[in-house]
């Protein structure tokens, strides 16, 4: 199919909001990844091209990025899964301020993990026996498929209430307080409902599952904002929220 | 408006939309039944004056209306031209009770 001597180009946002797409021209290779492409421009063409990544592997969520329009882990993305025409087009992640090229500030994604109660509040004490958590129990079966998160934001990115609400708190935030909405051993359990509660919580949430879709790690943001649109409204029925 | 308020008025958006889905169902199937029967507005009149079900029926029927409509315009506008806030949520409120009134005044028209 395509040999060595083949060319991509490949546009690159560079600067910040107010910057642009620049043109590179990279030879395509056997078994590239979208972060290979990127790594080559900054190592051969281009040295002041800024970039995130960090295992390169598919295990950090560093190296996401908007690649031809949809967010996506640049290590893990195939060049000729995306290809088109030999063109390819990368962007910083979306919904997000851009700090410089190709790198996002993520403090906005994690203060509102912060403001979604995404933290365990505990309750025992080391002087407690251990808490028996039966890893069968629907409880954790609900908290086990959600927990495997690693905050890569490609949902925050591809959501369209994220970017139509500025104050939604988004699919990451929601699916991580669901975690401990379901944890046994959390005492924060009202507080959060509360937290997760309205018009920037769980209820704006218009269920596209564009999340669900493109969560490299397979997660639902959609199902565990939906067990939290079940809590709440149990809770508004029976007068505690 | 706060996060409980918020909250409730999501429930009662989920409420409202149950209740529609049954009364437009039986509002579009009578409908189609009066105009292919061929029935005249005096004999459409002549079975809803005076009927305690029909005035029920539509009465419920403004009510969750009344509800349903501005929740579902708030959160349109909010997401689409950015309106939000005090304001916003005052004139939403407006636009109910005068979806109310308008309604109710139907009502009385067809049912007394």
């Amino acid at each position: 199919m395509q040999g060595p001597d083949t060319t991509l180009q490949v546009s690159v946002w560079r600067g910040r909001a107010d910057g642009g797409f620049q043109r590179y021209a990279v030879p395509r290779e056997g078994s590239q990844t979208v972060l290979d492409i990127v790594t080559w421009i900054q190592r051969r063409l281009d040295p002041s091209l800024a970039y995130r990544f960090a295992c390169r592997v598919g295990m950090c969520g560093s190296c996401a990025m908007t690649v031809n329009g949809v967010a996506r882990w640049t290590c893990r993305t195939h060049v000729e899964t995306v290809v088109q025409d030999d063109r390819l087009e990368i962007a910083p992640l979306a919904n997000l301020p851009i700090v410089r090229d190709l790198v996002t500030d993520m403090r906005e994604f994690f203060d509102k993990w912060a403001r979604a109660r995404g933290q365990f509040k505990p309750t025992a004490t080391r002087h407690d026996d251990f808490a028996q958590v039966r890893p069968d129990s629907p409880a954790r079966q609900a908290v086990d498929a959600a927990i495997e998160c690693i905050g890569c934001a490609v949902c925050y990115a591809a959501c369209d209430v994220v970017a139509w609400n500025p104050d939604y708190l988004g699919p990451a935030a929601l699916n991580r307080a669901w975690t401990l909405q379901r944890d046994t051993r959390d005492g924060a359990h009202a507080e959060r409902l509360a937290a997760v509660a309205g018009d920037a919580g769980c209820h704006a949430c218009h269920t596209h599952a564009s999340c669900t879709e493109r969560c490299p790690k397979h997660l639902s943001p959609t199902g565990s904002i939906a067990g939290l649109k079940r809590a709440t409204t149990l809770a508004v029925l029976k007068g505690e929220l | 408006m706060s996060a409980r308020a918020e909250a409730r008025a999501w429930v009662a958006q989920r409420v409202s939309a149950a209740v529609l889905a049954v009364c437009v169902a039986v509002h579009l199937a009578t409908m189609i039944l009066a105009v292919h029967g061929g029935l005249s507005a005096a004999a459409i009149l002549g079975r809803t004056r005076g009927s305690v079900a029909w005035a029920t029926f539509y009465g419920l029927f403004v009510v969750a209306v009344a509800i349903h409509a501005p929740l579902g315009l708030r959160t349109v506008a909010a997401e689409w031209l950015g309106w939000r806030g005090r304001a916003a949520n005052l004139v939403w409120c407006a636009v109910g009770i005068l979806l109310l009134g308008l309604g109710a005044r139907a009502v009385a028209a067809v049912a007394l």
